[in-house]
């Protein structure tokens, strides 16, 4: 029986000439990622383990990236637990304030991750590493010790999904759109355990941003990775981003798949996941008016430079609505420079967004952008669940760049096609 | 291995985000996290548990981040035992790794009400409904799970391996 192009990177990396689905392996770690919230705990954890020293001084990714710059005195000791670990463990990828950025912007930008990798981070959203034809999904603390002192982990081999994806996107629909599609059509169990694996025609007409995106969010469909096919654009990124030489690995054509879905991108259309789940997605004939309080435009879904560029091109000469705050974050330093080097900040600033150093901050409600009571949000983050960005009676919806940029310059949810008509 | 205790009623998806909400992530002290869990699904959580209650929820149960800190809050707030039709496969890791014991078992979901008193024997998988005299049978962990559950967790696996 054939394997999955997921399956395929675990045999590998277990040893193994073959695994199937259920197939419970041990296998060995390419790159272990923690934050500043997940790593105090793994750190704590470490010692347990009985190792002095983590296996690989390079393969330890600690990124304080959630909390960070330190919102209060409690977030400031836990990034301090990881500066002084990282000191003392001669860390080479510990990213002080000032070079950090957000997690899963950042590590592919430094070339930390290349196709055929095995990636564990103590974060969810790790799984965006598919998007480099990379295993990459996410753990918790205990997992992260685990992986720092062993440098290998149990898995249990998942059995896999497939999109095969063709067409192309129309205007203002992107990436964004792709995956909250995907997450309203399966739900956010559809891919409970399994991979989700995308193909087809339809991979080469999607961005390399893009391809980050719809990784990161498999998590929100419940999946254990997502993978893209590794192709010339991916090739071309890992060239230009990491020193070390891809491994392509690529499914089987007798592998076995739980569903396979057909998707014509040309057909997808703005979507948002209203509140309090990432699957009530829905399309803007199906959404009446929305007034909101806040605009979030950033993370490591939605942060990267093209993101920041397709918000732009709808907020340049217009104006955010009166009683609107629109918050943009570029994910890293480098796309925060590159947007100021393109004049993006300018068209930002000149339109009444504020501009924010990288940080997760607003996603997960920790700080720079808390709902209070009865406000809404839309943003182009990841989870809308109940309290996810502030009181417990706020709302956050998902959205693209596009939308959440239109949505800013009326004060409504927007569906960016439509803008020149509304003003 | 047995656990005892009052059960706690919740429905399907039940994020990590509501068991124990960001804005309390700034420590990683289970005490601290243990006096918020539940805090955003049941304001009464906290104060109504008791040491060997159990949680009985629909599917899904844990999705969304991987904070180890919700497993740890609800281990810490004196929960034995996690029941769901399904869980969210970090939650589902981080559980196993902390030695919070859990069970995938629909048909326990469906029949067990809030307030039972529900017993556990983990050895064979079965869930007993006391307050309802009813069984369940709950599907048995692959031997590795087991024998990572009775070490303590992950930690104590790995240096038993390691030590082989």
């Amino acid at each position: 029986m054939g394997m999955t192009m997921s399956q395929k990177i675990l045999a590998h990396h277990a040893g193994e000439k073959s695994v199937r689905a259920g197939q419970l392996i041990m296998a060995k770690l390419d790159l272990v990622l923690g934050n500043d919230i997940t790593s105090p705990v793994a750190i704590n954890e470490f010692p347990k383990f009985g190792k002095e020293k983590v296996f690989d001084k390079e393969k330890v990714a600690l990124v304080p990236d959630h909390f960070a710059p330190n919102k209060d005195i409690k977030a400031a000791t836990q990034c301090k637990c990881l500066r002084t670990f990282a000191k003392e463990q001669e860390i080479t990828n510990y990213f002080e304030v000032g070079q950090m950025g957000v997690e899963h912007a950042l590590l592919p930008e430094k070339g930390l991750v290349c196709a055929g990798d095995l990636v564990i981070g103590a974060d969810s959203h790790t799984c965006t590493y598919g998007a480099l034809g990379a295993f990459s999904t996410g753990v918790g603390s205990t997992d992260m010790a685990c992986g720092m002192a062993d440098g290998k982990d149990w898995f249990k081999v998942p059995s896999a999904i497939k999109f095969n994806l063709t067409g192309s996107f129309r205007p203002y629909v992107s990436g964004k759109d792709l995956i909250l599609h995907i997450i309203g059509m399966i739900g956010v169990d559809g891919a409970l355990y399994k991979s989700m694996e995308f193909s087809g025609p339809g991979v080469s007409n999607l961005t390399m941003d893009d391809r980050f995106t719809v990784c990161n969010m498999a998590i929100e469909a419940g999946a254990k990775n997502g993978i893209f096919p590794v192709d010339g654009k991916t090739l071309a990124y890992l060239s230009a981003h990491s020193k070390r030489k891809p491994v392509i690995y690529e499914a089987d054509s007798d592998a076995v798949y739980d569903e396979v879905y057909d998707i014509d991108l040309s057909a997808l259309k703005s979507t948002v996941a209203f509140p309090h789940l990432p699957e009530n997605a829905k399309t803007f004939d199906e959404i009446g008016k929305v007034a909101i309080d806040q605009v979030v435009i950033g993370s490591c879904t939605n942060g990267r430079l093209s993101d920041l560029e397709a918000a732009a091109s709808i907020l340049k000469g217009r104006k955010v609505a009166s009683g609107v705050r629109c918050i943009v974050l570029p994910a890293t330093q480098k796309i925060w420079k590159e947007a100021m080097d393109e004049g993006l900040f300018d068209i930002f600033i000149d339109a009444g967004c504020a501009v924010s150093t990288p940080t997760c901050g607003p996603c997960l409600g920790g700080h720079m952008g808390i709902l209070a009571e009865g406000e809404r949000a839309v943003s182009t983050t990841n989870r809308n669940f109940v309290g996810r960005m502030g009181h417990v009676k706020s709302e956050v919806y998902l959205a693209s760049p596009a939308v959440a940029a239109a949505s800013a310059v009326t004060g409504f949810l927007t569906d960016p096609a439509t803008l020149k008509e509304e003003e | 291995m047995q656990a005892r205790g009052k059960v706690f009623r919740y429905g399907d998806n039940v994020d990590t985000d509501v068991i124990i909400p960001a804005r309390y992530l700034n420590t990683s002290d289970p005490k601290e996290l243990a006096s918020h869990c539940m805090e955003d699904i049941d304001k009464t959580f906290v104060r109504k548990v008791e040491k060997g209650d159990i949680i009985v929820a629909e599917k899904n149960f844990g999705c969304g981040s991987s904070r180890e800190h919700a497993p740890i809050a609800i281990k810490e707030s004196g929960v034995s035992c996690v029941i769901a039709k399904t869980f969210a496969r970090i939650f589902y890791r981080n559980s196993l790794n902390i030695a919070l014991p859990i069970l995938e078992c629909p048909e326990a979901v469906d029949g067990i009400k809030a307030g039972d008193m529900v017993s556990v024997d983990f050895g064979k998988g079965t869930i007993t409904d006391e307050t309802t005299g009813k069984s369940y049978q709950a599907e048995p962990f692959p031997p590795f799970m087991q024998e990572l559950v009775a070490a303590g967790g992950l930690a104590n696996y790995m240096k038993k391996e390691g030590a082989k």
